[in-house]
C-alpha cells in the first residue's frame, strides 16, 4: 500500500492504494466515481479511456503509480453542468443504445478534438478504433463527433 | 377511432388513487394486451391479477410514467411511456419517465426478450393513457356541468368550447381520482397521433453521457466485498481441488471457497444454462486485490462424467443429458459434415421433392456454416447480492427477473417472496443476459459469506464461460428443370446442439414441392439465444442460396423473390406459412426502390436480401467496395415493416446498429475451441467490429402502415448477412459460405 495525491477533475484526491493499482480500479473502487467503465482490462476496448493531461489514456492499464502530477479527467469531470459540446452533440444525434461504452467514446472523442479541432473521416476513424461499441451507433458517433466540431 | 372494454380479458385491471398532495394515481396491468400461447397460460403467474405499472398526474400537471420492462439498449424505456402520453394527450415535456421498481411478485414478463416489449404491451399502454385522459374529462363535466362528449383535451389541458372553460389536468386530477374507473374507453385514431411517430430523445440520455451510476456495474453499497470466480479453464472439466495458500495471503482477500451453483438434484429453470456449476470464488476487499488473487489460486481440474438434470423449461419437464468429454471446434464440424450427408429429421413436407429432385437437369447443392459466438456484452457479467436468513436482495442487470427469481428462491431455499430482483440498466444482452446463473453465483456467494457482495466477471471469464451462438451447418439444395424453372427446394439443418430451421418460413409456401429436415449434435458447451436466434444463420443461409439460384434461372434477384411471394400469396402450398407474403414482397419493393436497385454504379458491389422473424418483415441492400481485397461497407439500405413505429429516429439507430452488428459477425468473429478450451479470451483474439469498419452511411426506411407495432431489436439483424454475402460475390466472383468471411483480416 502507499498513499497518492491525485488531480481529477481539478481536484486533488488522495488514495492508499496498491501502486500498480490500475487508475480504472481507484476511480470506481476507491473513489467511487463510476462513470469510467471496466470493458476488458486489457486496452482493448476503450470503454475506460479518461484524459491524462491532454492525452486519451486507457485506465484499465495505467497503474496509479504512473500517474504523477499529471491532471487526470473523467466523464464525470468533462464538463461542468453536462454541456461540452460532444456531450450536447451526443444527445443531439441520440447516439446511446445500451449507453456502457459511451463515456469512453465521447473521452476519446474530446481528445482528438482538442488535438485536431475539424478531424477528417479517417482521423476520426483513427482516434476512434480502439473504442469498441458492441451495439454499432459508429455511425452516429461520427456524425456526432463532426456536429461538435462544426460549432 | 376505436372503442376498447378496460377490462376486455381478465387480466386487465386499472385501479385509481388519489394522491395525498392532491393529484390521481392510475395504476393497471402492463399485461393487458398479451395474447399468450397456451403453454404460457399454463404458466400463470399466481399474483396475476397484481397491478404492475402506474401514471401519476401531480397537481402541477406533471406526469410520471413508469417503465416496468427491462431496458436494455433497445430504448424502450422511452418508447413505452411514449405509448401511455399519447393517449393520455399530454405534452412530452411534462412526462417523466420512473424505471419501476422491479419485483418479480407483482410484475410479468418482465422479460427483454424476443422483440416482444413493445407488441405485447401495445393495447395495455394505450388503454392506461385513455382511461386517465377519460377520467380527467368526467371529472371536468362533473365540475362545469357540461356534457362529457363535449370536453376535449390537448396536451395537458382539458377544454369546453361553448363555456370558454379550460383547466390543467393538474387542476382536475383530485377529482378524477373520486371517479370511478371507466369500463370502456375510446382510443385515437391512428392519423390522430401526435406522440407515436415522432422521435423523442432517450429518457436516459443525459446520464449516459455524463457518466451518472445506472449499470449494474455501478452499484455500490456499504459495507460491499467484491467476489470473482475461477472456472474450469476447458468444457468438459470440473472442479477437483483448490490451492489457496497463495491466494489467501494477498492483501485485501477475505475468503476462498468453492460453490456449486447448480446441484444435481436441484430442477433448474429454463433460463438456468450453465457449463460450470462448480467453481472457485474468492472475495476480497477490492476489485484489483480480488484480481491478483485470481491469478495466483491454483485449482485442480478433472474431467466430468456424463451427467443429467431436470430443466423446468418452455416443454415442460425435461432431462437435459450433458456429455463428458473435451470437445474441438474440428471435431464438431466433421460430426456436422456427416449428420449433413445423412436424412435428418422430416419437419415439413410438400408435394413431391424426391420426384422432383429425380427429374431435375439442373441440382444446386450449397453448405452454409457459422461457428460459435460469444455475445461480448460491452459491461460483462455482473450482480449485487445480499443475502440474509430473512431474505435475498439482488441488484444488476438481468433479461428475466422473473424467471431467475425462482431459480434463486430454489436453490437457496428461501420463499419466492423473501427473493426481491430489483434492475438496473443493461449495458448490452444481446440474449447473454436471459441466463442469469451469474445471479444465482453471486446470491450462492453472499449466503456462505454472509455479507453484501458484487460478483464481477473479467473479460475473459465472461468470453470463456459459454452460453454461445451455437455453431451451424445447413445444406440448401434446389431442383431446375431445363427451362430453368425451380422446381423443388430441399433445406436441412442442424447445429451444436441446435438446428437452425424454421420449416414454416418462406420460401414454405411459396414452392410445389419443398422438403424440411434437421438434426443436432449433443455438446456440453453451454450454448444459448443470440440476437434473433436460429434466424441469424438461416437467414444468411437462405438469402444467400436463393440469390445462387436466381442467378442460375437468369432472374434479377429481387424480381425472383417478389415472384415467389406472389405465389405465396395468390396460390400458397400448405397452410402453416408463418408469413405475410404482401408484407414481405412489400418491404423488398421499398428497398428496390430507395436504392435504385438495377442502375449500375461502377465500382460499387451490390448485395440483397430479406427477411421475416419476430413479427417484423426487413429487406436490405448493402454496397460495398474492395480495398487490397478486402470488403468496405460504403453503404445499406433497410427497408423495414415493423407495423407502427412508435420513436422512429431511435427505431432507425437501432436499425444501424444492426447492420454494423451483423457486418462485424459475418467477416471477422467465430469463438472456437480446442480440447474444450476457447481459443478467444479477449478482444485481442476475438475480433469485433470497429469504427472504421462500420459504413458511413446507413439509410433507413419504413413502410408506413396502421398495423399494431411489431418487434424491433432482432428482425433487422439476420438479412444483412446474406445482403453482405451476395455484394462480395459481385465484388470478387466468388460466392461466401462460411462465416466468418475474412477470419484472419
Amino acid at each position: 500500500m502507499a498513499q497518492f495525491k491525485l488531480k481529477i477533475n481539478g481536484q486533488w484526491r488522495e488514495v492508499d492504494v496498491d501502486p500498480a493499482t490500475p487508475l480504472l480500479w481507484v476511480l470506481r473502487d476507491h473513489l467511487q466515481m463510476v462513470g469510467t467503465k471496466f470493458g476488458c482490462g486489457m486496452a482493448q476496448c476503450g470503454a475506460c479511456t479518461v484524459h491524462l493531461g491532454k492525452t486519451a489514456t486507457r485506465s484499465c492499464v495505467l497503474p496509479v503509480s504512473a500517474v504523477g502530477d499529471s491532471p487526470v479527467t473523467t466523464i464525470e469531470g468533462l464538463s461542468e453542468n453536462g454541456d461540452h459540446p460532444l456531450q450536447k452533440a451526443w444527445l443531439e444525434m441520440d447516439v446511446p443504445q445500451c449507453g456502457y461504452c459511451q463515456a469512453g467514446q465521447i473521452m476519446s472523442a474530446a481528445a482528438l478534438l482538442k488535438s485536431n479541432p475539424h478531424p477528417s473521416d479517417e482521423e476520426i476513424d483513427a482516434a476512434m478504433m480502439g473504442n469498441i461499441c458492441r451495439c454499432g451507433t459508429y455511425t452516429r458517433i461520427k456524425k456526432a463527433i463532426k456536429t461538435a466540431a462544426a460549432k | 377511432m376505436t372503442k376498447v372494454k378496460t377490462t376486455y380479458n381478465r387480466r386487465t385491471f386499472l385501479k385509481t388513487t388519489a394522491l395525498a398532495g392532491g393529484g390521481m394515481l392510475l395504476s393497471f396491468s402492463w399485461l393487458a394486451a398479451c395474447a399468450p400461447s397456451k403453454q404460457q397460460v399454463a404458466q400463470l403467474p399466481k399474483n396475476w391479477f397484481n397491478l404492475n405499472g402506474y401514471l401519476k398526474i401531480a397537481e402541477n400537471g406533471q406526469v410520471t410514467i413508469q417503465s416496468p420492462n427491462p431496458e436494455i439498449g433497445q430504448n424502450v424505456k422511452t418508447s413505452m411511456p411514449m405509448i401511455v402520453a399519447e393517449e393520455l394527450d399530454v405534452d412530452w415535456k411534462q412526462v417523466i419517465v420512473e424505471q419501476a421498481p422491479l419485483n418479480t411478485d407483482i410484475f410479468s414478463r418482465q422479460i427483454a426478450g424476443g422483440s416482444q416489449s413493445i407488441r405485447q404491451s401495445w393495447k395495455a399502454l394505450r388503454t392506461a393513457g385513455a382511461t386517465a385522459r377519460q377520467m380527467l374529462r368526467e371529472a371536468a363535466a362533473a365540475n362545469w356541468k357540461v356534457p362529457v362528449t363535449e370536453i376535449t383535451t390537448d396536451k395537458g389541458i382539458l377544454f369546453h368550447k361553448n363555456s370558454g372553460k379550460s383547466a390543467t389536468y393538474g387542476e382536475m386530477a383530485a377529482a378524477a381520482a373520486a371517479i370511478p374507473v371507466p369500463k370502456e374507453v375510446t382510443l385515437k385514431d391512428v392519423k390522430d397521433f401526435k406522440i407515436i411517430g415522432t422521435s423523442r430523445k432517450n429518457v436516459d440520455g443525459q446520464k449516459i453521457v455524463t457518466g451518472k451510476p445506472l449499470f449494474g456495474l455501478d452499484y455500490q453499497r456499504e459495507g460491499m466485498l467484491i467476489a470473482m470466480i475461477v472456472h474450469p479453464p476447458a468444457f468438459g472439466l470440473t472442479l477437483k481441488s483448490i490451492d489457496d495458500s497463495e491466494a489467501r495471503k494477498m492483501p485485501g482477500i477475505r475468503e476462498v471457497f468453492s460453490i456449486n451453483t447448480y446441484p444435481a438434484t436441484m430442477t433448474r429453470g429454463a433460463f438456468d444454462v450453465d457449463a460450470f456449476p462448480e467453481m472457485a470464488v474468492i472475495v476480497g476487499n477490492s476489485t484489483w486485490e480480488v484480481m491478483q488473487a485470481k491469478k495466483a489460486l491454483k485449482v485442480s481440474w478433472e474431467p466430468i462424467k456424463p451427467y443429467s438434470f431436470e430443466m423446468d423449461g418452455w416443454r415442460g419437464k425435461t432431462t437435459v443429458n450433458v456429455p463428458a468429454g473435451l470437445e474441438s471446434s474440428e471435431t464438431h464440424s466433421a460430426k456436422m459434415a456427416e449428420l449433413a450427408a445423412q436424412p435428418g429429421k422430416v419437419l415439413r413436407k410438400d408435394g413431391d421433392p424426391d420426384t422432383a429432385f429425380k427429374n431435375a437437369a439442373t441440382i444446386i447443392e450449397r453448405h452454409y456454416t457459422a461457428p460459435f459466438l460469444a455475445h461480448n456484452t460491452m459491461e460483462p457479467m455482473n450482480f449485487f447480492a445480499h443475502v440474509t436468513d430473512e431474505k435475498a436482495e439482488l441488484v444488476g442487470p438481468i433479461q428475466t427477473p422473473e424467471f431467475m427469481e425462482k431459480s434463486v428462491a430454489a436453490r437457496l431455499g428461501l420463499p419466492l417472496e423473501k427473493v426481491d430482483i430489483q434492475m438496473t440498466r443493461m449495458g448490452g444482452g444481446f440474449g447473454r443476459r436471459l441466463y442469469g446463473h451469474f445471479l444465482v453465483e453471486a446470491a450462492v456467494i453472499s449466503q456462505k459469506i454472509k455479507a453484501p457482495v458484487k460478483l464481477i466477471y473479467t473479460r475473459e471469464d465472461d468470453m470463456t464461460d459459454g452460453v454461445y451462438r451455437p455453431a451451424y451447418h445447413v445444406t440448401y439444395r434446389a431442383a431446375l428443370d431445363a427451362n430453368k424453372q425451380l422446381l423443388a427446394i430441399h433445406v436441412r439443418g442442424g447445429g451444436v446442439p441446435d438446428s437452425p430451421v424454421h420449416a414454416n418460413r418462406f420460401p414454405a409456401g411459396a414452392i410445389d414441392n419443398y422438403l424440411a429436415e434437421e438434426w443436432s449434435v449433443a455438446t456440453n458447451i453451454s450454448t444459448g439465444a443470440f440476437r434473433a436466434p436460429g434466424s441469424n444463420f438461416i437467414a444468411s443461409a437462405e438469402q444467400s442460396f436463393l440469390d445462387e439460384v436466381a442467378e442460375a434461372m437468369g432472374k434479377d434477384p429481387i424480381d425472383m423473390r417478389l415472384e415467389m411471394l406472389q405465389r405465396a400469396q395468390s396460390k400458397p402450398v400448405g397452410e402453416k406459412n408463418d408469413y405475410d407474403a404482401a408484407r414481405y414482397a412489400g418491404v423488398l419493393k421499398l428497398v428496390k426502390e430507395k436504392a435504385a436497385w438495377g442502375s449500375a454504379k461502377p465500382g460499387v458491389h451490390r448485395g440483397v436480401s430479406a427477411y421475416f422473424c419476430h413479427n417484423s418483415y426487413v429487406a436490405n441492400v448493402l454496397e460495398l467496395h474492395l480495398k487490397d481485397g478486402k470488403p468496405v461497407v460504403d453503404k445499406a439500405y433497410c427497408a423495414i415493416d415493423c407495423g407502427i413505429v412508435v420513436n422512429p429516429d431511435a427505431a432507425a439507430n437501432m436499425a444501424e446498429g444492426s447492420v454494423v452488428d451483423a457486418i462485424g459477425h459475418a467477416l471477422y468473429s467465430k469463438l472456437t475451441l480446442k480440447e474444450g478450451v476457447p481459443e478467444q479470451t479477449n478482444f485481442h483474439e476475438y475480433r469485433m467490429i470497429r469504427h472504421h469498419e462500420a459504413p458511413k452511411n446507413i439509410e433507413v426506411h419504413f413502410v408506413k402502415s396502421d398495423v399494431d407495432p411489431t418487434g424491433l431489436g432482432e428482425p433487422i439483424y439476420p438479412p444483412v448477412f446474406a445482403a453482405l454475402a451476395n455484394a462480395l460475390y459481385k465484388a470478387t466472383g466468388k460466392r461466401f459460405y462460411n462465416q466468418p468471411f475474412f477470419p484472419e483480416y
